[in-house]
């Protein structure tokens, strides 16, 4: 890519894709942009009037809009946490040499291959369900009464069930990076007389700051569209108590045919999304520069 | 304080024995080089003194007491790594204050000996750069810092010039035997290169698989090698190792002459041809191809032979060395 020729050659080569990409992402924005200014109800036929900013007005002023927006962010939060230390103590465990250490870790990768709908029902009917679930033959072989954790508890739950998809995906890529931690480092503390918590603190958590970031950043524009787990479960319920932005979005478009108070909520979620975005990269973006 | 014995110290790695039963006694002050060949137990040997490594068997004694049993920073010992093991997310003075932190010393006690052992290094304007903005050298000088704060009893060097770029390794070489002269702390160093053993060691000891072959100063070594290994290892370039009639006139089963104890002329015992011709202006090296081999000779100075010249050589008769069969000298 030295000369102007082959320069220019080069964008013509890449331009096609780059085309695509563009309208793949930019159609799809400026046409829920534009609904989101109109009435547009798919059980109101006729026209569909442009009417400014009054889809946000409703969106905004829903009794559902701020107990959505925290469940969003107690969701999101609530998964990074368990996941980030979970994910390190786990990388720690699995960095021991061990018997089966190969077979080991391919096992706990394996709950990110398990789609989110088939993991929700997993524990919806098989851990979580007061009558049949594990959790509740546990409880009530140790003589308590099973705790109905779907109706008593539904974004407690909802976390934990995100958080065991997303804590191999934390786990795997902390521990890789637990591995590229030069021993040599970990013999100079030894010999600088750290104990272990020391050297846990000081060296191997320093060390694993870039990768938890990634872990971080990924996890978050994943976490907070979480969707499928919550439509298996609880339907956004009890009443809102485990409705999320996401759900919120799709029970006013789709549950009520109301594709311009949809779009509106759309748009505000990407613009919450970019703010959450701001803020974590202001925050602990200075990680990933060298 | 820096007094050091093994006694009957081994290592195993399963099944593999890579230290059999090892007795060494290190004096106080000492500067001790261990030095072989790559893969030979040096390092290894060197972290079952530091207690990164377990003993399969035998003892180790610092300072007349028995260490064997001790964790590494309970041995007063403090080491210098070939990677030099900074901790790259720390500044250099939280580097150097590491293991004074560690030892719970209070904030001004740590901020003075920082001070004064950057000043000992030069390292005074670096203090709060981190390790990945400074120089080969200076990282180097860093690990030194790290090392001699926490005034151990003895400092061990882990081959810790070999990251280094000629230059800068000849004047590392000299900060570090300065440091040993102006410290009088015991050194142990490791290295695979003969000559940094040569030039900084008052005692070298010379290992090969796992064994103690011999120990001795510098130019012992140099002047009355116990074996042939020995022989070959110190002193550069390699000595020249003959055979056949040649050592059996000298009523020995192999000889050994020294590329400096051959004098090339316009006569002399050995014919030969030039093969390769190396001038470097204060010393001549030349390859010759004899009926005895390949045969290197050093010449003082400048010596118009090159490449194809027939030349005779001529071993200086005091410096020959004589070994028996089982490569022992004579």
């Amino acid at each position: 890519m030295a000369t102007q020729a082959s320069r220019a050659a080069g964008r013509l080569m890449i331009s096609p894709a780059v085309i695509l990409l563009f309208l793949w992402m930019i159609v799809p924005l400026g046409m829920t942009i534009w609904f989101s200014f109109l009435r547009y109800n798919l059980l109101i036929p006729g026209d569909n009037p442009f009417v400014g900013i009054e889809n946000y007005q409703y969106f905004f002023t829903d009794p559902n809009f701020w107990p959505a927006l925290w469940n969003t962010l107690t969701l999101v939060l609530g998964v990074l946490a368990i996941t980030t230390i979970g994910g390190i103590l786990l990388a720690l465990l699995l960095d021991q040499p061990m018997f089966g250490q190969g077979i080991v870790r391919v096992l706990v990768i394996a709950p990110f291959f398990v789609m989110p709908t088939v993991s929700a029902l997993v524990w919806k009917n098989m851990f979580m369900n007061p009558v049949n679930g594990l959790f509740a033959w546990i409880a009530r072989t140790l003589g308590f009464a099973p705790f109905d954790f779907l109706s008593a508890a539904p974004l407690f739950s909802i976390i934990l069930i995100v958080a065991w998809q997303w804590l191999p995906f934390a786990t795997l890529i902390l521990l890789t990076a637990l591995q590229s931690l030069d021993s040599e480092q970990l013999e100079a503390a030894e010999m600088d007389g750290a104990g272990a918590v020391s050297r846990f603190f000081y060296i191997m958590l320093p060390h694993l700051a870039r990768a938890a970031t990634v872990v971080i950043l990924i996890q978050t524009i994943f976490l907070l569209s979480v969707f499928a787990e919550i439509l298996v479960t609880t339907n956004g319920g009890p009443g809102n108590a485990s409705t999320n932005l996401t759900y919120l979005v799709y029970s006013q478009s789709l549950l009520q045919y109301d594709v311009g108070l949809g779009s509106a909520g759309g748009i505000v979620a990407v613009i919450l999304a970019n703010i959450v975005a701001i803020f974590l990269m202001r925050m602990i973006g200075k990680n990933l520069e060298t | 304080m820096g007094q050091i014995e093994l006694k009957g110290v081994t290592k195993q790695f399963g099944d593999v024995e890579v230290i059999p039963p090892l007795d060494l006694q290190i004096n106080e002050g000492e500067f001790v080089v261990f030095v072989g060949p790559s893969g030979c137990g040096k390092s290894t040997l060197l972290r079952l003194i530091a207690g990164l490594e377990d003993t399969s068997g035998g003892k180790i004694f610092i300072d007349g007491k028995d260490a064997t049993d001790l964790r590494p920073a309970q041995r007063r010992l403090a080491m210098v790594f070939q990677s030099y093991a900074l901790y790259p997310h720390m500044s250099v003075r939280k580097n150097i204050a590491f293991p004074l932190k560690m030892a719970k010393l209070s904030q001004a006690e740590i901020d003075k000996k920082v001070e004064g052992a950057a000043k000992v290094l030069n390292l005074s304007s670096y203090l709060d750069r981190r390790p990945g903005q400074l120089s080969g050298g200076q990282r180097q000088r860093v690990a030194i810092g790290r090392a001699i704060v926490r005034e151990p009893a003895a400092f061990l060097f882990d081959e810790p010039l070999s990251n280094l770029d000629a230059a800068l390794r000849v004047n590392m070489r000299l900060e570090i035997s300065e440091l040993h002269n102006s410290l009088k702390t015991t050194m142990i160093y490791v290295t695979h290169d003969q000559v940094e053993a040569m030039t900084m060691a008052d005692q070298i000891v010379v290992l090969q698989a796992g064994r103690i072959e011999q120990v001795g100063s510098p130019l012992d070594l140099y002047r009355h090698p116990r074996n042939r290994f020995v022989a070959g290892f110190i002193g550069s370039p390699k000595m020249n190792f003959i055979g056949g009639a040649e050592a059996a006139k000298h009523s020995a089963h192999e000889i050994g002459v020294r590329p400096e104890h051959i004098k090339a002329g316009q006569s002399g015992e050995w014919q030969g041809r030039v093969t390769v011709s190396e001038h470097l202006g204060s010393d001549t090296y030349l390859h010759v191809q004899t009926d005895h081999g390949l045969i290197n000779v050093r010449a003082d100075g400048e010596i118009g032979l090159h490449h194809g010249d027939t030349v005779w050589l001529t071993p200086d008769p005091a410096c020959i060395h004589k070994f028996d069969a089982n490569g022992m000298t004579i």
